[in-house]
């Protein structure tokens, strides 16, 4: 596995922004004074005169570009998921999705992945808090070719949208040549009839690790991508749990309120199905190399692979 | 219009929130009250506006900052001919378009929906920007209560129209004194205003009396020849302007009259009307 391509999320967002911004001039881009580590520098250095440094104001960001929008723009706010879903969740609630302006939250370093920094930077949160505004998409990417789509689909999308993208390189597991994004619509990666693994972001990489590995204890699992978790592919994981009969979630995010909830409560109305919830377990994270600590907190192929098989 | 036809617009104004607030058994009267001449001033003279096109696009925008004085803006909205006055007694009703805060989706002539303080001023300096980028003439108002200042938010969206120069954008503060808990500056006294906004690179005007139209003009007019930075107008009024029990009493911040008070309210502002068409 040494040779597979591995890119983080935050450098697709930068190429797919520099992109969007040739494609239409209506595009701009704010920051928090992250620009380096959020990758919108990226259009920063192309679109000088379309890119607004908002300072260390994460509040007051989400308020210009929701005013920004008004006008006609398409502005995409940066910041680390901490504080674009964390700090200024109420602005984004009150400016942003009450009025369900045309504005896109790229919010990086998501997830425990950000490492090093610890837990006050590991936003384990953001898709509990995005999921609830009403009208609200939220998008959490696995791959830099999943990443770039996504961008792409949030900018030809009228209201708000939340993307989410990590800091860390991860494996490319999608083929850009066949591979095609539609908000909303989940992606089955592997077929199987034993249990369904739904996962999302880097888990889904780790979702078809654990599924090789269960394959060779004779265990045949299915794997579906949910890169949109708001609006959820109901349909789609539906069936998978009616197909297979017991459904796992990962995800690098708190266990509640994220995908697994989502999932849970999709079934649980319409398809009562046992679901064991694969994630941050309601705790905060810490400082260390995020190979390392996705190896921890059990998110990484090995760890999704015992928690299944330890389940079944 | 001339200064006595823009009095006699404010009296009809304030008539109407105390209409609309009745009517609602709740809403924020003060407020709407001691800024009732800005809004008359701002969508009878001021504001390149259209009611029968409300969303075209070279329009001024004005954003309320501080979105509790609903009321106000819609009492104003209303008798500038956004939507028809019938409409301002169903405030705050279920079904209404006249949310108790600033609703955009639903209320003809509202650039933004706005209630949660702080974050008006934000808007309105991304509205301000746009204009920037887009080499448009429209000018940007936002008026702000002075207890609303004391949100960080507003300081952070007033660096930043600072830095960025933008002189398409005024901020206004009605300066009424009072907020829920109390006078402003026994709460968390934000004083000085002025210096505050100076410190943030703005042009200040200070203005006196809130309630004179010449003296709303004349700040007005000056902001306009400001150029290289952003003006804020900080107005000095009276919470509860024209209804005698509600001057200066904190108590009618949020709160509405009863059948006794309104009536009262209603026969003072009828003779004070009276008193107009008289001049």
């Amino acid at each position: 596995m040494s040779d597979v391509k591995k890119v983080a999320t935050r450098d697709s967002y930068g190429q797919a922004l520099k992109e969007l911004g040739a494609e239409n001039p209506q595009v701009i881009v704010f920051d928090a004074d992250l620009a380096g580590a959020t990758k919108t520098g990226v259009f920063k250095k192309e679109y000088p005169d379309r890119f607004f440094d908002c300072g260390i104001a994460e509040g007051n960001m989400m308020g210009i570009a929701a005013g920004a929008a008004t006008i006609g723009k398409i502005p995409f706010v940066s910041s680390f998921a901490m504080f674009a879903a964390g700090r200024a969740f109420e602005q984004v609630r009150n400016s942003i999705g009450y009025t369900h302006l045309n504005v896109k939250i790229g919010a990086t370093h998501a997830g425990i992945s950000v490492g090093e920094d610890g837990a006050t930077h590991q936003c384990n949160e953001d898709i509990a808090l995005m999921r609830t505004i009403p009208g609200m998409v939220v998008i959490n990417p696995c791959d830099d070719v999943e990443a770039r789509a996504a961008v792409k689909a949030a900018a030809a999308y009228m209201g708000p949208v939340y993307l989410r993208f990590g800091r860390l390189a991860v494996p490319v597991v999608n083929d850009e040549a066949t591979y095609k994004f539609q908000i909303g619509k989940g992606v089955t990666l592997r077929e199987g009839k034993d249990v369904t693994i739904i996962a999302t972001g880097l888990c889904v990489n780790s979702a078809l690790e654990a599924a090789e590995k269960l394959a060779a204890d004779g265990i045949s699992a299915k794997v579906i991508n949910i890169h949109t978790i708001k609006p959820l592919d109901e349909e789609l994981v539906v069936a998978a749990a009616k197909e297979t009969g017991k459904v796992v979630t990962v995800e690098e995010h708190s266990v509640i309120g994220g995908l697994g909830s989502a999932v849970c409560e999709v079934l649980s109305e319409k398809a009562p199905t046992p679901v064991l919830r694969i994630g941050v377990q309601d705790t905060f994270g810490e400082s260390g190399p995020a190979v390392k600590l996705l190896e921890k907190y059990k998110l990484d192929g090995n760890g999704v692979y015992e928690q299944v098989k330890g389940w079944l | 219009m001339n200064k006595l036809e823009l009095q006699k617009t404010a009296n009809e104004i304030r008539k109407s929130i105390i209409t609309s607030v009745h009517s609602a058994k709740a809403g924020h009267p003060g407020g709407s009250l001691s800024a009732t001449e800005v809004f008359t001033y701002l969508y009878f003279e001021e504001m390149n506006i259209d009611p029968k096109d409300p969303k075209k696009a070279d329009r001024d925008r004005f954003v309320l900052s501080k979105g509790h004085t609903a009321p106000g803006l819609y009492a104003t909205l209303a008798e500038r001919g956004f939507f028809p006055k019938e409409d301002l007694p169903t405030l705050r009703h279920i079904g209404s378009h006249l949310q108790g805060h600033p609703c955009m989706q639903h209320t003809p002539g509202l650039d933004m929906s706005s209630g949660s303080l702080g974050q008006g001023i934000s808007a309105a300096v991304g509205m301000a920007l746009a204009g920037k980028i887009d080499h448009a003439d429209y000018r940007v108002y936002t008026l702000l209560g002075d207890g609303e200042i004391q949100e960080g938010q507003v300081w952070e969206a007033s660096m930043f129209a600072g830095h960025k120069n933008l002189d398409n954008l005024v901020v206004i503060v009605d300066n009424n004194g009072l907020q829920i808990d109390g006078n402003i500056a026994d709460v968390c006294s934000p004083y000085p205003i002025d210096k505050k906004f100076e410190a943030f690179n703005f042009h200040v005007i200070n203005v006196d009396d809130a309630h004179d139209f010449d003296k709303l003009k004349a700040a007005f007019d000056e902001a306009r020849e400001i150029k290289g930075m952003p003006t804020a107008i900080i107005v000095k009024s009276v919470k509860g302007k024209g209804v005698s029990f509600m001057e200066n009493n904190a108590g009618w911040h949020g709160k509405a009259p009863n059948d006794e008070e309104y009536a009262i309210a209603m026969a003072e502002l009828e003779k004070a009307g009276e008193a107009l068409c008289q001049m």
